[in-house]
């Protein structure tokens, strides 16, 4: 804090200094309590708490716990379902996200281009899924991919017996995927849209003016130039993909047989079964995986300026 | 294509329409209509579903339409499933976290754009690690701490965490950052105190903000799930989407016709929200994902 001085002139500045650092902390006072009291303490108590035995039956008493040191860590790395949970969020993402942003990017480029308002239209009913509940989608969603409903039928017309999607261990997580993407492509959408509308059309035109066809137009100049913007997207879908969990608990909780069984179902889970420090490991875990890769995000957004 | 060279001789407002269509890549267009309709339609198999009976909707084959048109499952919804409840769950918490978002996300963008004080980085610390913290990595312990403050299972603990979001400080931020600081200086001058600055200079330029803090507060807080399903205990406290999930997880898991009228209950709010200010949607995307 500022220091008091017996310079009177330098005293008036601190007074003046102090007046304003008061006030502006003032304005911020909501959120600075908001935030300790929701976000502060949680993430510190989170860790402490995975540190202990704490359970349910602690809920009421959460200082009369014992101190357990990193065994829950190890009893976490040593349970093939949290490992098994882990790796389903991997795939997920790892296949989800390169998906996600190809079939955006495609869209985004047949938007920038061509009557505004038909342009307007498209890129709304392309977003709209992304403005619906996840839960609700995913009760339609269901429906749609039950043994014999929509999709299964319309495979029928064309001779081919579909799978029970959700109940079948090979094709539920491909199943949930895809109607993850559904949901999500829009948002990747609009930020390359923003991206695309960004770069100098007079580029584009140079390359035209070469000769260049417009698929090479697009690979040596629009899709360099689009980098910052697919990295941002990239960031932004992984973090929210890796934390995939409402899909999972509307349409096939977890199962079958723990095949979409993610890492954020399995902390809920273990806060279900009341043992509150494990599932704090297990989300401390997270939380560092998807902090790590926030991290990656800041570091494109800092290149970019 | 000839598109580009094109329009560097021809100005769009001389070609005719077919011209035009064709300089639009009407074919991309067409293509373009064709997925339009697959990507839409779960929405419209919905809305059909939702219209059938229990018996049309276990139909095999299914049909296209209901023959039998029926609003049943939404009866059901209102009479035996205490929607209302539900639904006034969902309002007052998203319109409480609405109102709370645009005037706390403002005070704090006000200060960090516009004043210079000790500290500022650790509050901006703050802010971003906010943006950062997603809610799985701290629901556990803030079960806890709700339950010892007796607050499970009331508005406050499905409201407060939620009333000033970082995503809304960042937007109000970078607005008032944009508000010439000529307009404070004059009302300085005439000896406006600061709050009187704030609520009566910069609050009222915020309008298109404000428009867009809402829209993105009201439409996280309506489709919000894992604090909603973990700090609402009883059916009095759920909000839709946990009503929903909960519903379809349960016995009448496989009961689809009132579960796509409950999902129709669910989207069509925000539906509408969405056609009618598509702008301010797409806008929020478009500053808080870019910058």
């Amino acid at each position: 804090m500022t220091k008091r001085t017996s310079d009177t002139a330098k005293g008036s500045g601190n007074a003046l200094r102090r007046r304003r650092t008061l006030l502006a902390w003032g304005f911020a006072l909501p959120f600075a309590v908001i935030f300790c009291v929701f976000m502060l303490i949680p993430l510190v108590s989170s860790m402490t708490m995975s540190l202990t035995d704490i359970t349910s039956r602690d809920l009421r008493t959460p200082f009369n716990v014992n101190f357990v040191g990193f065994k829950q860590y190890l009893t976490l790395f040593s349970d093939a379902r949290f490992l098994h949970s882990l790796q389903v969020t991997a795939i997920f993402v790892i296949v989800g996200l390169p998906i996600t942003m190809i079939i955006a990017l495609a869209f985004a480029v047949a938007l920038d281009k061509g009557l505004q308002h038909v342009n307007a239209f498209f890129r709304a009913l392309f977003y709209a899924p992304v403005v619906a509940s996840v839960v609700a989608v995913s009760v339609v969603w269901r429906y749609i991919l039950q043994a014999d409903g929509l999709l299964n039928s319309l495979l029928a017309m064309i001779g081919i017996e579909g799978p029970d999607w959700l109940h079948d261990t090979h094709y539920a997580l491909p199943a949930l995927m895809v109607m993850t993407i559904w949901r999500n492509m829009g948002t990747l959408m609009i930020i390359f849209l923003a991206g695309l509308q960004a770069i100098p059309e007079e580029l584009k035109e140079a390359a035209a003016i070469d000769g260049a066809s417009e698929w090479r137009t697009f690979w040596s100049i629009t899709l360099p130039l689009l980098k910052p913007t697919l990295l941002l997207g990239a960031v932004l879908l992984s973090v929210a993909y890796l934390q995939f969990f409402e899909e999972s608990f509307v349409m096939t909780q977890g199962g079958p047989l723990d095949s979409t069984l993610s890492a954020a179902y399995y902390v809920y889970q273990k806060f279900g079964f009341g043992q509150y420090g494990i599932a704090s490991a297990a989300s401390w875990v997270l939380f560092v995986i998807i902090a790590l890769v926030s991290a990656l995000q800041f570091r494109i957004l800092r290149s970019d300026d | 294509m000839s598109a580009t060279t094109q329009s560097a001789i021809i100005p769009d407002n001389k070609l005719s329409l077919g011209q035009r269509f064709i300089k639009g890549r009407g074919i991309s267009y067409i293509i373009l209509a064709l997925i339009g309709v697959v990507w839409i339609f779960p929405f419209l198999w919905m809305a059909l579903g939702s219209l059938k009976t229990q018996r049309e909707i276990l139909a095999k084959p299914p049909k296209l339409l209901p023959e039998h048109a029926t609003l049943a499952n939404f009866t059901q919804w209102f009479t035996q499933l205490n929607f209302g409840s539900f639904f006034t769950n969902s309002l007052v918490v998203a319109v409480i976290t609405v109102l709370g978002n645009i005037v706390f996300c403002s005070m704090v963008g006000y200060a960090l754009a516009k004043m210079d004080f000790a500290g500022k980085n650790i509050l901006f610390g703050a802010v971003m690690v906010t943006l950062m913290v997603p809610s799985v990595a701290t629901f556990v312990p803030l079960f806890v701490i709700i339950s010892n403050l007796h607050l499970s299972n009331t508005y406050a603990a499905l409201i407060l965490p939620f009333l000033c979001q970082p995503i809304g400080v960042f937007l109000m931020r970078q607005f008032i950052g944009g508000i010439p600081d000529a307009l404070m200086e004059a009302a300085r001058m005439d000896g406006a105190g600061e709050l009187r600055i704030f609520f009566q200079i910069i609050m009222p330029q915020c309008g298109p903000a404000l428009a867009t803090l809402s829209i993105l507060t009201f439409l996280s807080s309506w489709n919000n799930f894992l604090w909603p399903l973990v700090s609402a205990q009883s059916e009095e406290m759920y909000t839709l989407p946990v009503a929903l999930s909960l519903y379809s997880t349960g016995q009448n898991a496989t009961n689809y016709s009132v579960l796509l009228a409950g999902a129709v209950l669910v989207i069509t709010p925000i539906l509408l929200l969405f056609v009618f200010l598509q702008r301010y949607f797409i806008q929020g995307v478009a500053m808080t994902g870019i910058k």
